[in-house]
């Protein structure tokens, strides 16, 4: 072996802090960063000109949509908020980890006494806390709104279980992005696949499970976020098994039998978890054994 | 405990093709250790494997007696790295981003100020501490780097090309910079493609070519052993030397060989005896009076061996 003359220098004692502060610093760096960035704004303003919208048909047409205050949380918050999930959770997560290893910032924070499952933990709760500022905006106009129609008292109770539980939706789908993210090396295939996945390819899965399988398709995470909105509806199923409702209709001389499905709110929660934790243990894993190459 | 970096049995391949080759390599106390190779020989593979970024299929890497794959955080946690030139979020000023750097390594909150402070002031980057790093040059962004590998008074610096990107003011304050490290019994671990700064900033030299190390030592013993037992000294003068001036006068110092005008103002002396008859040779030049400005290893005589040794394997 080679070696060379020794020569002595201090060492000096280190104190690197734990992983847990070590991921709140990060956290709070990573969001620093999604907040200045171009994407951010760009989120607020769909979020704004989404609020803008409703609020103009809404106020337009009133209607059945502010015939109760139920109605109204349930449509204006129901549809919006699952989109929003998905779309914030593609735009903060879709290249949260390829884009480490193609804009090269991961090297900056390789080279730290930091380990890769802290990055990885820092950088999703940044990606979360992004998400939520934009779900907060977008229920910030939500409450301008009913609070006008309905004034302040007549916030119904679903609403806040609804907030937890797209929060939950949230996770999962963030979880889901981080581990396709974690697939690639390149930001464009993390973003285009999270994109396609979450925008069409679930819901196509979905059709496709209870068309030609005709079971439940309780294992494809779009199924269990009509949760956020079903949860407004009066007879909702709280339970762990979804509802199934066949409806037969005559077309012609052909019969034709069409099945539904409703997740369960207990369902769709264990749905969502499912997922997060699987494709949380997923994507860590993948990305405790990427190489910056 | 002297500062130290070891590479035990360093393998890695990819595939059928094996980039590095069973490295065994120690490096202890404060010094420079330039680390050369043409392109693809494996040095940033092995800098990559001795920060964790990927890892061996062989062997083992320590930094101060802590091995990287098993103690990644503890290992990391006394040494300056910069590896491949890398991103800062663009968002981020040259503050903020080394205030990010000391906060995760943990630098008391009070000492941040002064550290961060002195990084971009030896980096010159102070006039820029409070600009976005999105907006800056390639040079500019390796300066900060530096700062961030240097932030936290490192005992141990790993740079994988710190001059790459930099202009020729950019690339003579990094080599300042590490000499200041130096004098801080730093170890320095440098890999490099440019032969002057190895000569002008190292103390050691390790050569890699095809995944293989092909020798490491002092740089005085490196050229002394592939040029017959000789090394080279480059003086350089602030006037032209009379031609009979020197090699009447030196040579009768021991271990002296060849003296060779490179020019009016310059000369390469050959010598053996290491660096005692170096600097018995230093001495006796300025003694002269003839306007001596500097002496330094003979960067072609690196060359030199360079081009023969990597020559040798095609």
């Amino acid at each position: 072996m080679a070696t060379a003359q020794v020569t002595e220098a201090p060492i000096r004692p280190v104190a690197t802090p734990d992983s847990l502060q070590q991921i709140t610093k990060l956290t709070r760096f990573q969001l620093y960063e999604y907040v200045r960035s171009r994407r951010f704004v760009a989120m607020l303003g769909i979020v704004a000109i989404i609020g803008v919208i409703l609020t103009a048909l809404v106020g337009h047409y009133r209607g059945g949509l502010v015939s109760s205050n139920i109605a109204f949380y349930g449509s204006f918050w129901g549809g919006g908020a699952s989109f929003l999930v998905v779309l914030s959770a593609v735009i903060f997560g879709g290249d949260a980890i390829a884009g480490e290893f193609q804009n090269k910032t991961g090297y900056f924070l390789m080279g730290l006494p930091i380990r890769r499952a802290t990055i990885y933990v820092g950088k999703f709760l940044a990606a979360f806390l992004a998400s939520v500022v934009v779900l907060g905006f977008y229920l910030l106009i939500l409450l301008g709104n009913g609070v006008f129609y309905f004034g302040s008292g007549a916030l119904p109770w679903q609403l806040p279980v609804s907030l937890i539980i797209a929060l939950v939706y949230l996770a999962a789908v963030l979880g889901t992005t981080f581990l396709f993210s974690s697939l690639f090396k390149t930001s464009a295939y993390g973003f285009a696949l999270t994109a396609i996945l979450f925008l069409i390819g679930f819901s196509i899965l979905q059709a496709l499970i209870v068309d030609l399988v005709h079971i439940e398709p309780w294992m494809v995470i779009s199924y269990a976020n009509s949760s956020i909105g079903n949860i407004f509806n009066p007879t909702v199923n709280w339970g762990i098994f979804g509802t199934i409702t066949t409806t037969s209709t005559r077309i012609g001389r052909a019969a034709v039998t069409v099945t539904t499905y409703t997740a369960g709110i207990a369902e769709s929660i264990v749905i969502m978890i499912g997922y997060l934790l699987v494709t949380a243990v997923a994507g860590l894993y993948l990305f405790e054994r990427e190489e910056f190459t | 405990m002297p500062p130290s970096l070891e590479m035990r049995d360093l393998t890695k391949q990819y595939g059928t093709f094996t980039a590095l080759t069973a490295l065994n390599l120690k490096l202890e106390g404060g010094k420079c250790v330039g680390f050369l190779g043409p392109n693809g020989a494996g040095k940033t593979t092995t800098l990559k494997m001795l920060t964790d970024m990927i890892f061996p299929t062989q062997g083992e890497c320590f930094i101060n007696g802590l091995s990287v794959q098993t103690d990644r955080k503890r290992a990391l946690a006394e040494a300056g790295v910069l590896i491949e030139s890398p991103e800062i979020y663009p968002s981020l000023t040259p503050n903020q981003a080394l205030e990010m750097v000391a906060d995760l390594r943990g630098i008391p909150v009070p000492e941040r100020p002064g550290r961060i402070r002195s990084a971009l002031e030896e980096v010159k980057m102070t006039d820029w501490a409070d600009k976005r790093v999105g907006r800056f040059s390639k040079g500019m962004k390796q300066r900060i780097n530096i700062a961030a590998a240097l932030v936290h008074d490192p005992s141990v610096v790993i740079l994988d090309e710190p001059s790459t990107g930099l202009d020729p003011r950019g690339m003579a304050e990094v080599r300042t910079i590490i000499r200041g490290l130096k004098k801080s019994q730093r170890l320095i671990f440098m890999s490099s493609h440019i032969l002057s700064e190895v000569v002008d900033v190292c103390d050691d030299v390790a050569l890699i070519d095809r995944g293989k190390l092909l020798f490491y030592d002092t740089l005085p013993n490196v050229t002394a052993r592939f040029s017959d037992g000789k090394s080279s000294l480059d003086l350089q003068f602030a006037r032209p030397i009379p031609p009979d001036a020197i090699p009447g006068r030196i040579g009768a110092l021991p271990g002296i060989g060849d003296v060779t005008f490179l020019d009016p103002r310059r000369l390469r002396i050959k010598y053996t005896g290491g660096v005692e008859t170096q600097e018995r040779l230093v001495e006796s030049v300025a003694q002269m009076h003839l306007g001596l400005l500097s002496a330094a290893a003979s960067e072609s005589a690196l060359e030199e061996i360079y081009l023969s040794q990597i020559s040798r394997g095609d």
